[in-house]
């Protein structure tokens, strides 16, 4: 009857799949799982508040917001705007991983360019594909297409992968509270700097994966002309 | 040195607590906002908690992050007409900032990178001191009008919201599995299938466990406090890896998850609808060879780095 204990998990899995609140949905899981491993209720309000108590450190990120919004509203994000289009008369897949790391750079100071629909839909997308009609020529529906899910990719990259080198990413703070609870010393700038090489190795296969594009676009391009 | 740290960081906690009665009270008081008394209430429940959560009895916070729940659960927590950022204006300030505007956001994360490693007993209150000291960086570089800073921390938490509560509220579930043996009970599950003492078994097991657990929640933080609890610490940390470089190539692989699931929508589905794509896994199908590729540079990293 062990397995019972996993009930937590499984409230989570089902949870989050059916999209219910997420905050409401983490408690509800704590709750099962510690009434089926033989604590009572008031045992179980106290282990929560307490271990709740104890990881304030993962939401410490909360003081480098004053900062960040004030750097925003006074040009942060259009400045790095006019930097990205002073990159010009690149390839697309250049283009792409130009912008690949300038996102991860952007992550490494916890700066947010804004994602998908303020920075990728207005300005990378537009970008690559003026970048790839200005080296290979006219695009077909496809490659437009190709050129669309290569930008929104790039976002997905840079940040997933440029965020954990922030100190203070709530990644980074969630897994220096957890091993702390888990009775490891993991202080939150060393998980950081264990970040850095996989940030990285993503770059470079972000590259190889673009170079690859720029041939594929190259190739198509040198078809329709002798087709 | 380190009870002066140790104080240091309570201090900052104490000022978390200000920003978000601050919040409360604004919420309280805003009009636009359709449930203001939950919201307002939201907020002042966590600023309490950071201030003086120390010296309440535990099972009092333990209702008070119940009532957290109870309050989401219900849709009470919601934002108003938050002011936004006027883009005429930023772009001007840029024009007048040009590159100065970097100025603040890197020293926040130089400066708790030089401290740390000078002080390595100041540990977690480093973010605490980048942000003070940016901060104020960044008033005499920018030189806001009076107010204008609670006015940022207030719309930037209220931005950030529920959803940036979450990873701390995943930590303490985390506490929770372990007391209730969870761990355990997953580790006796992965016993029967990962051979015992194998370290190159042991990465398998924590990478994948990672990038399917993410894709099932479309949410690798949730995943890491499960798959930490249940497979990394008996399988790779007890085998005598490295905990810190193991869950730091953990939560990245939960990210390849995430790019392979149509589940964490806000990235993969999102641009799909922002870009107007014909094909609705578009983006997954553009990220799969890559996100199946860092799997395994996640595999040989941590196997031959972590031990």
């Amino acid at each position: 009857m062990e397995w019972i204990k996993l009930i937590g998990i499984v409230v989570i899995v089902v949870g989050f799949l059916l999209k219910f609140d997420t905050i409401a949905i983490v408690i509800i899981a704590a709750l099962a799982t510690a009434l089926v491993s033989g604590l009572s209720f008031p045992e179980f309000l106290s282990s929560l508040g307490q271990a709740f108590v104890d990881n304030r450190i993962v939401t410490l990120f909360l003081l480098t917001l004053p900062l960040i919004g004030l750097a925003e509203s006074h040009g942060l994000k259009e400045q790095a705007v006019k930097i990205i289009q002073k990159v010009k008369s690149l390839t697309a897949g250049k283009f792409l991983s130009v912008y690949l790391f300038i996102r991860e750079l952007a992550g490494l100071f916890s700066i947010r360019l804004g994602g998908h629909p303020q920075f990728v839909r207005p300005l990378v997308q537009p970008m690559a594909e003026a970048a790839a009609k200005t080296t290979v020529g006219e695009l077909d529906e496809k490659e437009k297409e190709q050129i669309k899910a290569r930008s929104a990719a790039m976002e997905n990259y840079g940040n997933f992968f440029g965020q954990n080198t922030f100190v203070a990413a709530g990644g980074v703070l969630l897994i220096s509270g957890s091993l702390e609870s888990l009775g490891y010393h993991a202080p939150a700038i060393e998980i950081a700097k264990a970040s850095i090489p996989i940030a990285i190795i993503m770059i470079i296969v972000g590259i190889i994966d673009n170079q690859r594009f720029d041939k594929k676009l190259k190739n198509n391009q040198s078809k329709r002309n002798r087709g | 040195m380190e009870t002066f740290f140790a104080n240091l960081l309570e201090f900052f906690f104490i000022l978390i607590g200000i920003q978000l009665v601050y919040t409360a009270v604004r919420v309280f008081m805003d009009e636009t906002n359709p449930t203001r008394l939950g919201s307002g209430l939201f907020w002042l429940i966590i600023g309490v908690l950071f201030a003086v959560g120390e010296y309440i009895p535990s099972m009092i916070s333990g209702i008070l992050v119940v009532i957290l729940g109870v309050l989401t659960l219900f849709k009470q927590v919601n934002m108003g007409d938050v002011y936004n950022p006027d883009p005429k204006k930023a772009d001007a300030e840029s024009d007048r900032l040009n590159n100065k505007i970097f100025i603040p956001v890197i020293l926040l994360a130089l400066i708790a990178l030089v401290v740390a490693t000078i002080i390595p007993e100041s540990s977690a209150s480093v973010i605490g001191i980048s942000s003070v000291i940016a901060t104020i960086v960044a008033v005499v570089i920018i030189k806001p009008k009076n107010r204008e800073i609670l006015i940022e921390s207030d719309r930037m938490v209220q931005q950030v919201g529920t959803t940036g509560m979450l990873p701390q509220l995943l930590a303490a579930l985390g506490v929770i599995f372990t007391i209730s043996g969870v761990g355990d009970v997953i580790a006796d599950i992965i016993g029967g299938i990962v051979p015992e003492g194998s370290q190159l078994a042991g990465v398998i097991a924590y990478v994948m466990g990672m990038v399917i657990f993410s894709m099932i929640m479309g949410n690798a933080f949730a995943a890491f406090t499960v798959i930490t609890a249940g497979i990394g610490v008996p399988f790779v940390m007890a085998a005598g890896g490295d905990p810190v470089i193991a869950s730091a190539l953990a939560m990245t692989a939960g990210f390849c998850g995430t790019l392979l699931t149509p589940m964490a929508g806000n990235f993969n589905a999102l641009p799909v609808a922002l870009l107007q794509m014909k094909d609705q896994f578009g983006v997954i199908k553009a990220q799969a060879p890559v996100a199946v590729t860092m799997i395994v540079i996640h595999i040989g990293l941590m196997y031959f780095w972590a031990f």
